[in-house]
């Protein structure tokens, strides 16, 4: 390796040919494939001209439920990628024995678990979770959209080219090669010259935007839109814990978009934040990035702890158990998150008394959380409970979830972790509550409200199979590295010297070939439902026998959702509307003000990709234009007055006319 | 209350063996349960005990979902069904209740647990029943983590080796751990937890090993591309056995400088074990304080400085060039270039050997407004009192790899 330091070229950067990976066989065939792929769905679209419809209908939508889709479609995608490092991980594991380094040098191991994190917890996670919230909120609380519907699209696209960054990251140059919070100093411009944090840095910029924005919106909606009569104590669940995770999300992602920015000041201006010399602490970036980082543990989980709320009481057929306690439960958990972060670094020598404090908030979470877990309990006793398929994914988490909340709380005993810190027990655990909780909570959230969003059910044969490969693989796949870590054995390891310790990754291997089974199921079941979809179809509006407003409109629900504004006078509104024998009024409609779409958002996130690719590759001039562009085109959109429009008396009768008939004809 | 008779110990393993599936009946051993020095036992223990507290809440939670879901399946019609059923003060005291109470003996178990177990606590005994007389002096061993390989100095014993750690057994040993580029983790499972090591940092360990034998050690905090093979060997020998050890150290031809020091710190993977006969006195502190390379500013001196006021303006110039490129050769792309603060007192000349640490001269406050631009001369001013080493052009070389 030489010393020289690239030239930096005005026109192109950093940017060379040898940043194209032309020699690695497998990311030029990876990119082969992609290219194929995209290419194939480009011409498809072309041929069903399909550009009209995707830009106007969709990508330009402000329809919260429309961008509720896309984010799902978003995290579906990437989850996809993520699965397939996953994947490279769990075979080169198996395979680095006995002197063998395995298939993948330590250049592309570390980017592959660090892309792995990335991509799973800031594009996948993130974006199911907003999604989700993103079609459900304004639903459950009787509102029309958010309340800054084009700030919702802008979200939407600034997530968006936040992934496209990652993506690229694997065909042009590198990515981070640092784990997936990059610490310093090894992230720092002296050990990781190249590209690969600088992808790191701006993917999770540009998304930040994203996610904070779209959190003030969903704040705002929440406290500012609900429909008359429902009180912040006759919310459904589900809601209250979307506003919760919505104060973290606000809460806490500036934190990380300032450490990120010290941390790129440092690369990029020399400054020395967190490097060795010159008075930097890098033990200061561990902080702040665990200040955001344990309240985002929570963003994710919060709202399928209202997921599985919802779940539970509409399949048991019953009132949810403890509401009250369950609001405050989540309100604590809120607040507390906040006070726990040094979990992460006991073992960096803090001093007995602050290890211990810290350890024991931790602890004290697991009370609400305890409490959460036997209201759903109490919730199933005395019901009639019908295991279709959310309900067993629900029950599916009670039981994984509550081993990984104990691991959790095990290593919250300092000295346990000294032993566990850093360890695949350490894996093990937060794959345990992560998956047990955020990813199953999902699936039982998609089986739940599928129908919903688009009229007709999930298949369940299909969707049982999945249930089932994904339950058995999760387990096969993660006890053995809570074996591997009592063993002693460390995370981000390449290779191994100790044959014995072999079988227990080919278990896990093993584990990850019956999950991709589940994902693979989990397709087939989205495809054959959409076949069969006039089978599966619903006509009510409400399969499950639901309890709160998104059931009371039509499936899909109407552009504008309701008709009219519902008023609340209970929890649980629509099972108190049905039980009061509500009667659907069937004239008197009025125009219904609406948001208009407008490209600005694609614009706006297109040029901050631009931006992104040009600060990553030292191209000053393309960075500096596109930073112009977005100033040009924010401040013109404020001069963008055409932003509404009426839907007409008229069509609102004909569409609600069109769900009277479907009414009578399922009835 | 962490020493468990061995009994209660005896219950515990089997049912810690029993979840790990019959396959490890052979030569893999979970170390972190059964581990041959007494902090490590503890603390293995203590995820035991604490495990066994949360069954108490677990095993029951999961038998009542298992027990609800079949109960109160729809198809069972026997089943009361109280459909408006959702509240009870009881119950909702209980379901509070009952995570508090086992919160607070797992709370009170952690705050004794972390104070007596804490690695800075000198250890009060060797093992169950075997205190440390107060007079006893720990066995002192210094850790320097480096890309990607370590670096442990025996100032008793005047050594110094790579890869290698040799332990007495039964005798209190003290680590003071750094690092000299990035974050690691020492951990040697079988003697005591982990403890991060870090540049420009001191943590401490303390611990014992208690039976001999060879045992692993490796870092737990990912540092960068060499870093699964960042393994050293452990070997635990009695007294004679150590001491035999340390002699035949002695006989080896290499000796440990600053100048060896920065040769060594160079990134290399799967580094052999290597010994040295001697260490450069106050090797280890320099490290610490990120000044083993001849004419960088000392962080302790720079602090000192700064608490006083700073150099000010002229701190600014007081800069230069680092010349070595270690940076570039663990790159994939070359760096560009760093700089330090070069020491306001010119380290010996010659070898670089000696303290090249010498107080200043002028004990009474540093200003920056006292301090001349380099190569500027203020009448009046001694200016070997307050030097400013000039910007170096051609700084010294420290060999490349
Ligand atoms: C679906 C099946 C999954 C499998 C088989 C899997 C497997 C793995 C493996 C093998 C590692 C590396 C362990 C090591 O360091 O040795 C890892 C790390 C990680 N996983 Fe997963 N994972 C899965 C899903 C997820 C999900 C859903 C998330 C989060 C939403 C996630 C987040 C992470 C993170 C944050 C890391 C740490 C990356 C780092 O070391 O910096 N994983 N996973
Ligand atoms: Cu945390
Ligand atoms: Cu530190």
């Amino acid at each position: 390796m030489t010393a020289q330091p690239t030239p930096i070229s005005p026109i192109f950067g950093r940017f060379t040919l040898d940043a194209l990976p032309l020699h690695e066989p497998i990311i030029v065939g990876t990119f082969a494939a992609v290219a194929i792929g995209g290419l194939a769905v480009l011409a498809l679209i072309t041929r069903f001209k399909l550009w009209g419809w995707l830009w106007n209908e969709w990508f330009t939508s402000v329809d919260h439920k429309k961008i509720g889709i896309m984010y799902m479609v978003l995290g579906l995608v990437m989850f996809l990628r993520g699965f397939a490092d996953a994947i490279m991980m769990r075979l080169q594991q198996v395979w680095a024995f006995n002197g063998s380094e395995g298939y993948l040098n330590a250049h592309h191991y570390d980017q592959v678990f660090t892309a792995h994190g990335v991509i799973m917890i800031f594009f996948v996670a993130m974006p199911f979770v907003t999604g989700l919230m993103n079609y459900v909120v304004p639903l459950q609380i009787g509102a029309r959209d958010v309340s800054f519907p084009f700030l919702n699209n802008f979200s939407f696209w600034m997530t968006t080219a936040g992934a496209v960054l990652v993506m690229m990251s694997l065909f042009v140059g590198e990515f981070a090669q640092t784990g997936w919070l990059a610490y310093p100093p090894l992230s720092g411009i002296a050990y990781s010259p190249a590209t690969g944090v600088d992808y790191y840095i701006w993917a999770l910029q540009i998304a930040g935007v994203g996610t904070t924005l779209s959190g003030i919106n969903l704040i705002a909606t929440i406290l500012k839109m609900r429909a008359p009569g429902m009180t912040l104590m006759k919310m459904p669940v589900f809601t209250w814990t979307s506003l919760c995770t919505n104060v973290l999300i606000v809460a806490s992602f500036p934190v990380l978009t300032a450490v990120l920015t010290l941390l790129s000041l440092d690369r990029y201006v020399g400054t020395n934040f967190f490097t060795n010399d010159f008075g930097g602490s890098p033990m200061m970036y561990v902080n702040l990035i665990w200040i955001w980082g344990h309240p985002e543990v929570y963003i994710l989980i919060l709202p399928l702890f209202g997921v599985f709320s919802e779940v539970t009481a509409t399949f048991s057929g019953k009132k949810l158990f403890g509401y009250t306690s369950m609001v405050y439960a989540t309100v604590v958990i809120t607040i507390l998150s906040y006070v726990v972060w040094l979990h992460h670094f006991f073992t960096m020598g803090s001093g007995a008394s602050v290890n211990s404090f810290f350890g024991i908030t931790t602890m004290v979470i697991s009370i609400p959380t305890g409490a959460k877990l036997f209201n759903w309990l109490f919730t199933m006793y005395r019901g009639r409970i019908r295991f279709e398929l959310p309900m067993m994914w629900t029950v599916a988490f009670m039981l994984t979830f509550v081993v990984g909340g104990m691991t959790g709380v095990l290593l919250a005993v300092p000295p346990a972790d000294f032993v566990l810190h850093n360890s695949l027990f350490l894996i093990a655990h937060f794959h345990n509550v992560i998956i047990g909780g955020v990813l199953f909570g999902l699936f039982a959230a998609i089986n739940f409200w599928w129908p919903k969003a688009f009229g007709f059910r999930l298949d369940p044969f299909w969707g049982k199979i999945s249930f089932w490969c994904w339950v058995v693989g999760f387990w096969l796949a993660f006890m053995p590295l809570y074996v591997l870590g009592l063993m002693g054995v460390t995370r981000r390891m390449r290779v191994f010297d100790d044959p014995s310790l072999q079988i227990w990754f080919a278990i896990a291997a093993l584990g990850a070939v019956i999950i991709a089974a589940g994902i693979g199921a989990m397709l087939v079941q989205f495809g054959v439902s959409i076949w069969k979809r006039d089978q599966l179809r619903d006509t009510t509006g409400d399969p499950w026998g639901g309890r709160t407003l998104e059931w009371s409109t039509s499936s899909p629900p109407p552009e504008y959702n309701f008709a009219f504004t519902p008023v609340v006078h209970s929890l649980d509104a629509w099972y108190d509307m049905k039980t009061r024998g509500h009667e659907r009024p069937l004239s008197g409609y009025r125009p219904i003000h609406m948001p208009r779409g407008t490209g600005t958002g694609v614009i706006l996130s297109a040029l901050s990709l631009v931006m992104g690719v040009g600060l990553i590759w030292y191209v000053w001039w393309l960075a500096g234009l596109a930073f112009a562009g977005i100033l040009v085109v924010a401040i013109g959109h404020t001069f963008n007055y055409k932003r509404d429009f009426h839907i007409p008396a008229a069509t609102v009768e004909t569409v609600e006319t069109g769900r009277t008939r479907a009414l009578a004809a399922g009835a | 209350m962490l020493s468990f008779p061995r009994r209660f110990r005896s219950i515990l393993r089997p049912a810690a063996a029993l979840a790990a599936l019959p396959a490890m009946a052979g030569c893999n051993k979970m170390v972190v349960l059964d581990a041959a020095g007494d902090v490590a036992r503890r603390q293995g223990d203590l995820v035991m005990i604490s495990t066994v507290l949360m069954l108490l809440i677990i095993v029951p939670v999961m038998a009542l979902t298992i027990v609800f879901a079949w109960r109160y399946r729809a198809a069972n019609k026997e089943a009361r069904y109280e459909p408006d059923w959702d509240h009870s003060t009881q119950l909702e005291l209980v379901i509070w209740a009952a995570p508090l109470l086992i919160i607070i003996c797992l709370g009170a178990l952690t705050w004794v647990g972390t104070h007596l177990l804490d690695p800075y606590r000198a250890i009060g005994r060797t093992a169950p029943g075997r205190p440390v007389a107060a007079t006893e002096k720990p066995l002192d061993i210094q850790v320097v983590a480096l890309d990607w390989k370590w670096l442990f100095i025996y100032p008793e014993q005047g050594i110094a080796t790579v890869n290698e750690l040799a332990l007495p057994t039964n005798r209190p040993v003290r680590f003071r751990i750094s690092a000299s580029s990035v974050m690691n983790s020492f951990y040697v499972p079988a003697l005591a937890g982990q403890i991060y090591a870090m540049p420009g940092m001191e943590t401490k360990l303390h611990a014992v090993l208690n039976e001999p034998g060879r045992y692993e050690g490796f870092s737990a905090n990912y540092s960068g591309a060499g870093f699964s093979h960042m393994r050293f060997a452990v070997n635990g020998l009695d007294d004679a056995g150590f001491a035999a050890w340390a002699r035949d150290a002695r006989q080896s031809r290499n000796t440990l400088d600053r100048l060896a020091y920065l040769r060594l710190e160079q990134p290399s993977e799967n580094e052999p074990h290597r010994r040295f006969a001697s260490v450069e006195p106050g090797l280890f502190d320099a490290v610490v304080n990120m000044c083993v390379e001849p004419g960088k500013m000392c962080m302790r001196d720079m602090m000192a400085i700064d608490a006083r006021g700073g150099l000010g303006l002229a701190g600014i110039h007081n800069t230069r060039r680092l010349s070595y490129d270690k940076f570039a050769a663990r790159g994939s792309n070359p760096a560009p270039r760093r700089g330090a603060v070069t020491a306001l007192c010119e380290p010996e000349a010659g070898d670089g050997a000696g303290s090249g640490l010498a107080a200043p001269v002028d004990p009474s406050p540093l200003l920056g407004a006292g301090l001349s631009r380099p190569g500027e001369r203020r009448p009046g001013t001694s200016d070997d009192a307050r030097r400013v080493v000039a910007f170096d052009p051609a700084p010294p070389a420290t060999g490349k790899p």
